[in-house]
């Protein structure tokens, strides 16, 4: 019985510790909006983090999608074969890409490589009392340090899951065109015809921008919500990563949900 | 205007069922450099924080020039806080910024100074805490000592009203602690400020403190000048100025008898 009472006690301490963080992480999110104008008034500050976040994630995101793009070319050109239909290949390029592997994968990188970075960042400046000095000095941490970090997170995801989807398509080109020999014309034209910029690319945006949202607010909270440890702030981290990851391919399936029956 | 610039009235705070302060009572004149001292984990820079409006007490309360400082709001805390430069335990300099900026920060926050005007007061406030020629460094290359006068530079950037310093000695060399002592003196009477002066160190604060408390079990277990407290016969106070391991502060925390916890 007192075991059972132990185990109760676990789930129900669990479960109710989970609700209070996503309240505080929403909380968070309100605080950031209302501290917003900062980031704009002051719009270098917002740069700066853009450059942190988005230009030094440029070269994992252009590597990645070169060989993701190298291999979409190579899988649909042996199964478009079958078919007889390897000109299509193209298509299947660019839709893969543009619909969800540009925004999907992007997502993975940016939380594996800027989310952990601003996690570890703000978790660090807690424990180094940074944040309090900061508070001391009558300076609002969040409109300060959060938010110019946010809106870089969210302003760098569309134009790097853009970047992916492009780099990903020329990937795609010099696997089929250059390397297998499909016609360049066919290749391209397909392309054109059948990607849609509503349906798709706009979509795609959309996707990204919503990734961005959720992944920058995640590593936002986990560094701001870290006990003050070395300890606290590696188990921050790796929350990031696992959290951010889940997040995206659950909200991947609900927008694409969303977006196949509009 | 009342001679205490600082007010902590019956104060009562704790985290969650413990109790840290059992109804304090402290006054902090201005123009005075006063001191908190006691143990490790007896709330001595719990004691800024409350002042600093950081964290809110269970009862009582502390005003800050005749403000009751948990009654304020965000904006009134903050109004409050300009007055107030805090020197923290390790510095908490800005890593991501160069000395120079971290001392203008203040300045670029809460100021509309043009660039010439906050690198002249940059400039003047590394002067006085014998930095000047460190403003290109990054808080990555100082040492210690170093980064708490690059701290202290940054507390007095708008001549606050009040200095607050959180353990300014510990792991500091010698020549590093007489630096700082002086510094607090001199930084204090030059600008007119109060300090407060939250620290274990017991020779450095009683050479240059103008009044001292000392917070033992959640109470002010005395308070007066160094010399007062000198010739203090006060058991608790004896054991901690003369360093004594045998007093009423125990060398064991409360633990089941030793035979037990081994099982004998």
């Amino acid at each position: 019985m007192n075991r059972l009472l132990i185990f109760f006690e676990r789930v129900g301490y669990s479960i109710t510790s989970r609700i209070h963080r996503l309240g505080t992480a929403t909380r968070l999110f309100f605080l950031i909006i209302m501290a917003s104008g900062e980031s704009f008034k002051r719009f270098q500050l917002t740069m700066k983090e853009i450059y942190f976040t988005g230009v030094m994630s440029l070269v994992i995101i252009i590597v990645s999608a070169f060989f993701v793009g190298m291999v979409l070319g190579l899988q649909g050109y042996y199964t478009l074969q079958k078919y007889g239909s390897s000109e299509a290949i193209g298509v299947l390029v660019a839709l893969a890409l543009v619909r969800e592997l540009g925004p999907v994968v992007t997502a993975l990188l940016f939380a594996g490589r800027a989310g952990t970075a601003i996690t570890a960042e703000i978790g660090l400046m807690k424990a180094t009392e940074q944040l309090s000095a900061m508070e001391m000095m009558a300076v609002n941490p969040v409109g300060r340090i959060i938010a110019p970090r946010f809106w870089a997170g969210v302003i760098a995801m569309p134009i790097l899951a853009s970047i992916f989807s492009m780099v990903g398509i020329l990937g795609g080109y010099v696997v089929a065109v250059i390397v297998i020999g499909v016609d360049e014309g066919a290749f391209w034209s397909q392309m054109q015809a059948n990607v849609d910029f509503r349906y798709d690319i706009v979509n795609g945006v959309i996707k990204s921008l919503v990734f961005g949202v959720a992944c920058t607010i995640i590593a936002l909270f986990e560094g701001y919500d870290a006990p003050p440890t070395a300890e606290g702030v590696s188990r921050a981290t790796t929350r990031t990563v696992v959290t951010s990851s889940l997040v995206i391919l659950g909200l991947d399936f609900i927008l694409t949900s969303f977006m196949l029956s509009g | 205007m009342s001679d205490n610039l600082i007010n902590i009235q019956n104060l009562t705070f704790g985290y969650g069922s413990e109790i840290l302060h059992k109804g304090i009572n402290m006054e902090f004149q201005r123009g005075k450099v006063s001191a908190i001292m006691g143990g490790s984990g007896s709330g001595k820079t719990t004691i800024l924080k409350l002042i600093g409006g950081q964290i809110r007490p269970k009862s009582g309360s502390v005003l800050v020039d005749d403000k009751v400082v948990h009654e304020q709001n965000l904006e009134g805390i903050y109004k409050l806080r300009r007055k107030m430069g805090m020197l923290f335990q390790h510095g908490a300099l800005f890593t991501d910024l160069s000395v120079y900026e971290n001392v203008a920060f203040p300045m670029r926050e809460h100021t509309d100074l043009p660039e010439n005007i906050i690198k002249d007061l940059v400039l003047m406030k590394l002067n006085a805490v014998g930095l000047r020629g460190a403003y290109k460094l990054m808080p990555t290359e100082l040492s210690g000592g170093m980064a708490r006068r690059v701290a202290l530079a940054r507390a007095i950037a708008l001549d606050p009203d009040i200095i607050m310093y959180d353990e300014p000695f510990a792991g500091l060399d010698p020549i590093s602690m007489a630096v700082i002592c002086d510094l607090i003196r001199t930084l204090n009477d030059a600008l007119g400020a109060t300090s407060i002066i939250v620290t274990h160190d017991v020779a450095e604060t009683f050479s240059f403190a103008d009044y001292i408390y000392f917070v033992a079990d959640g109470i002010v277990a005395a308070e007066g000048s160094p010399k007062q407290l000198m010739a203090s016969k006060l058991p608790f106070v004896k054991q901690f100025i003369h360093s004594e391991k045998d007093g009423p502060v125990p060398f064991h925390v409360t633990a089941p008898s030793y035979n037990s916890d081994l099982a004998l």
